[in-house]
This record gives structure tokens, sequence and C-alpha cells, in this order.
């Protein structure tokens, strides 16, 4: 896409947040939307470290998780306005994703995979069974709704405003990254890691740096989440979860930023719309995506840009 | 400008360098020649930091590159342009020419970017042409061209090419070694890496050969060129047109 462009972009974007919640009452309608904003978010996160720099991650919702109970524990246990707790618990993601990312990064492919599984594994047990802390497996309840200052988030149209006003932070904020010197060289680092090294790339700093600043992400989307749903189980935060980021990554497109927001509505939205098949809802998911997958290997975004292509080229012949 | 010596490299227990010692001097082409397997390129990831289990001496300018790490070496003057060319398909010309540049942000470089990058596509125009286009798209050759020029972004006072002209057309790697003398021409130092010896030895002021880890001879390009041994082994002469027919 062309620089020229994206301020257009983005006001369309932000015209598009407002039209929405100007028009939507329904709550269901909304509460979907919102949904569609923190996946939007996740998937973001990860993007950046897999679709970018190329490093998998299969425990990405393990910083999710971090997100949600640090707040949830700061502001329900200890009484901490969220504001506070905010930078709390993005800052404890990616504290904790520097630590740990500075043994696994050294690992690639498969082995970073396995590596970040268990991580994310680690994490859903000590969730589960701090109980004194975390609420253990039955969850967390009673964190109260999001304040700033005389503002308040109870309501969920003024949720629904702030969860895409933040999608719409992020998606500026990955897209100047992206288009940086440090954003070529992350796909630099995808490419070839060694010939990156070459170029004078510190590819063992970029990689912690893109980690943390994935985890932060998560955690903010994790933070929003808790004080969206009130109450938060480690269910949430486990393997199954990461592997919705994964697939919402991969659905939408790697490597594109728009694609990460494809990817987490169809992923949002198709349980929504596959209640009608009762109990073969699963497989009908599961179809969707093995045909998405076979059809368009490389993402939504580029499938349906590739098609375009084609159509037009079929219809300039003629 | 660069010297070696005593140089053991290591994959593991396995040692690939066997104590080699040499120099560069400023101004100089020097080319290292050898088969496969003889080390040479082993030499090269250890000066650029790629490689970091060796022990010995490697010195650029006086300074020790002991425990650097690539990023620093760069910015200290060596450039790599790595065996395979290993440019970044998926990215743009432009973006591979940029991200050759990496290490010269801090300076307010950016004037002085875009004046390297007019000087490296006036050096291959090739490259002005296609400068939107995925590098992965460009011919081998053009690929070639893109790797040097994005070594060359780096700005380095010592340029190392490790087989430029492998899977080449011969009309390529001739264009390719113009360069190479152009380039020294105007004050870079250049130490070639090649299979291709007599294509090498013909640009080069001295030349190491390689065999197994060590180097068995050196001297002058027009000593080696002559030399019997290195026509048996390496220019692709057989041992009877020396011995039979002589």
């Amino acid at each position: 896409m062309d620089d020229k462009y994206l301020p257009a972009i983005y006001t369309g974007f932000a015209l598009g947040i407002a039209f929405l919640g100007w028009r939507i009452d329904n709550a269901y309608y909304l509460q979907l939307l919102i949904f569609i904003g923190l996946n939007t978010l996740l998937a973001l996160s990860l993007n950046m470290l897999m679709g970018y720099a190329g490093q998998i991650s299969l425990g990405h919702a393990a910083f999710y998780g971090i997100g949600a109970y640090v707040t949830a524990i700061l502001s329900t246990t200890y009484q901490v306005p969220p504001l506070l707790a905010l930078p709390a618990a993005v800052g404890a993601a990616m504290v904790i994703a520097w630590i740990v990312g500075i043994p696994t990064l050294r690992l690639s492919g498969y082995y970073l995979g396995m590596g970040t599984l268990g991580f994310g594994m680690i994490v859903h047990i000590v969730l589960r069974e701090w109980g004194s802390v975390t609420g253990g497996a039955s969850g967390f309840v009673g964190i109260p709704p999001l304040e700033i200052g005389p503002v308040s988030f109870a309501s969920s149209k003024s949720y629904f405003f702030l969860v895409w006003a933040v999608v719409l932070a992020v998606i500026i904020l990955c897209r100047r990254i992206i288009d940086s010197r440090v954003g070529r060289a992350l796909c630099a680092i995808h490419d070839g890691e060694k010939a990156a090294a070459a170029v004078g790339v510190n590819t063992r700093r970029l990689k912690l740096q893109v980690f943390v600043l994935s985890a932060g992400i998560a955690a903010l989307a994790g933070f929003l989440y808790a004080h969206l749903v009130f109450f938060i189980s480690p269910g949430s935060f486990g393997f199954m979860a990461s592997i919705k980021i994964v697939t919402m990554v991969v659905i939408g497109g790697m490597a594109s930023i728009w694609g990460a927001l494809f990817g987490a509505s169809l992923l949002t939205l198709l349980p929504e719309w596959l209640h009608a098949f009762s109990e073969f809802e699963m497989v009908v998911y599961g179809l969707i995506l093995m045909v998405v997958m076979i059809f368009m290997p490389r993402g939504l975004t580029r499938g349906l840009m590739d098609i375009y292509e084609r159509y037009r080229k079929t219809h300039d012949r003629q | 400008m660069l010297r070696i010596r005593n140089l053991k490299c290591f994959y593991g227990r396995i040692m690939a360098v066997k104590g080699v010692s040499l120099s560069v001097n400023p101004g100089e082409i020097i080319c290292l020649i050898g088969a496969n397997g003889a080390g040479k390129t082993t030499l090269l990831s250890a000066v650029c930091g790629l490689l970091t289990d060796w022990t010995g001496q490697i010195d650029f300018e006086k300074k020790s590159l002991k425990g650097l790490e690539p990023p620093a070496i760069v910015r200290a003057g060596i450039s790599l342009v790595p065996e395979g060319r290993q440019i970044f398909a998926p990215l743009s010309v432009l973006d591979n020419l940029r991200l050759g540049a990496y290490t010269m942000y801090k300076k307010k470089a950016h004037a002085a970017i875009q004046q390297d990058l007019e000087s490296v596509m006036e050096l291959f125009p090739i490259l002005r042409q296609r400068q939107r286009q995925p590098a992965g798209t460009l011919s081998g050759g053009e690929q070639q061209m893109l790797a040097i020029a994005r070594a060359l972004m780096a700005r380095p006072r010592l340029l190392l090419l490790d087989e430029p002209s492998m899977g080449l057309a011969p009309m390529v790697v001739e264009k390719i070694l113009e360069v190479i003398s152009l380039l020294r021409s105007r004050g870079l130092t250049i130490v070639l890496v090649e299979q291709n010896a007599l294509a090498a030895l013909e640009v080069s002021d001295r030349g190491y050969v390689f065999e197994t880890g060590a180097v068995v001879l050196q001297g002058g390009a027009g000593e080696l060129m002559a030399d019997k041994d290195v026509k048996r082994a390496y220019l692709g002469k057989d041992y009877g047109d020396f011995y039979d027919a002589g």
C-alpha cells in the first residue's frame, strides 16, 4: 500500500468506527465488534512477531493472560485504579517476555514453536494452580469496570469506542514500525538471519525487541478483556487460545496489517454464524479454514487481491 | 589493513581452518582460491563475526576483531557479499539497498544514504530500472549486482566477496569483475574468494591458495597463474597438458 494513501485510510477507518458506533445500539452486535477489536489486537501483536520477523510463537495467549490477570489482581484485590494497573499489566508482560525471550529466541523454526508452547503451558498452569492469588480454575470474579478519571467505560458503546480507538492506534504504530528501517530489518531476519546479520542487523537484539513489543500489545488486549467481561478464567488463555491467534494471523495473511483485521473478524464471526449448524458447527468451521488455506495459501488478504487481479485481467481482455 | 595470524576456525569439534595467516594491504585486491571445503568461506565468516568459534588473531586497521558482533564489524568498515548472494527476495530492490545502510542511521544519515543510493545505481544502472521490483524476481547476475550494491551501501573500506561468479554466465562474470576493478580504482580494498581461479587471478594483485583448511601457496597473481600446481588443480588443465606434452 502506498504511503500517500495512509492518512486517507486511517481517516476512513476512524469514520467507519464512528459510523458503526453511532448506528449500532444492539448490545449483542456491539459485544461482537468489541471482541473483533480485541482479537485484532492479538492478531496484530502476533503478526509483528510471526508475520514480519518470522518467529513462531505458540504461547502467545500467555501474554494475553498476564495482561488480564495483572490488572484483575491489582484493581480488584489491591483496589489500584485501572489507569495505574494498565502500565503494570503491560509492563509485567514485557518484562516476562524479555526474560523468556533471551533463551528462547536463540531457537528457531519448530524448536522456537516448542519453546513458546512450553512457556504458554507454564503460565496457564500457574494461573490455574495459584488459587490464592488468581482464583484458580474457577476463575477470578468481580473485576471493576474501567474508569479513567471522570470518564466511565461501563456501557458497551463507550467500550466499543475505546477498544477500536486502541486498535487504530496500534495499527498506526505497527505500520510506522514496518515502514521504518527497523521494519525492513525484521523482514530481513524473516528472509535470512545470516544475511541480515551480514548487513549489520543485530538480529538477536531485534528479535528480542519485537517479542517484547508483541507481548506488550497482547497484554494490552488482555487488560481490555478483563475490564470488559469482569470475570476471567485460565481457560481463556490456554493452548487453544494461542492456536486461535496463530490461526487468525495465518488465515488473514501473514505480514499484513489488514490481514490481522480480516483474520480476527472471520474467526470471531464464524462461530456466531455457524450456530445454525448446531452440532456440526465445529466441523463446518474446520472445513472453512481448510478451504481458505487450500485456495488462498497466502491468507485472505492476498487471496482476495489475487482474485481481484485475475478478474480485472480477464475483464480487460474482453 | 587486514592481518590474520594463525587463525583456526571450528564447527563444533571439526577444525575447518587450520592455522591460516594472511595480510591485506590498503588498495589491494587479494584473491583466495581453492576447491570446495578448503575453508575460504569459513575464513570470511570469521572476519565478519558470523562465526565466533575461532582462535588466533584477526586485526583490522590494527584493532582486534575478537569478540565483536557483526554490526560492530560492519560499522568498523568491513562488508560482506555473502556466498549465494543472500539477497532479501521478498523485499524490493530499493529496500534491499536501504538495508545495506542499516548501520548508518545514527549519523543523521538520510542525505548520505540518498547519495549512496544514487551512486550504486550509477554503478549498476539495471538496479535503478528494477528498484520497485521484489529482489527475488531479478536474474542471477542482477541479484549478484544487488548483493554487491547492498554491501557498498554500508560504506565499507574493505569489501569481502564470496564467490561472486557462482552460477553466472561468462559475460556477466566479466561485468562483475570489471566492477570489482573499478571499485579498487576508487580506493576500496577487496578480498575475493573464488573457485573460478583464472578469472579471479586476472583482476587480483596477490593470491592465496587454500587446501583443506590451510594456505598451501601464496604469491603475486602472475606467479600463481604461471604455477604448475595451480594450473593443474585450479585452472582446469590436465596433468597431460604440462607433463606429457612438455
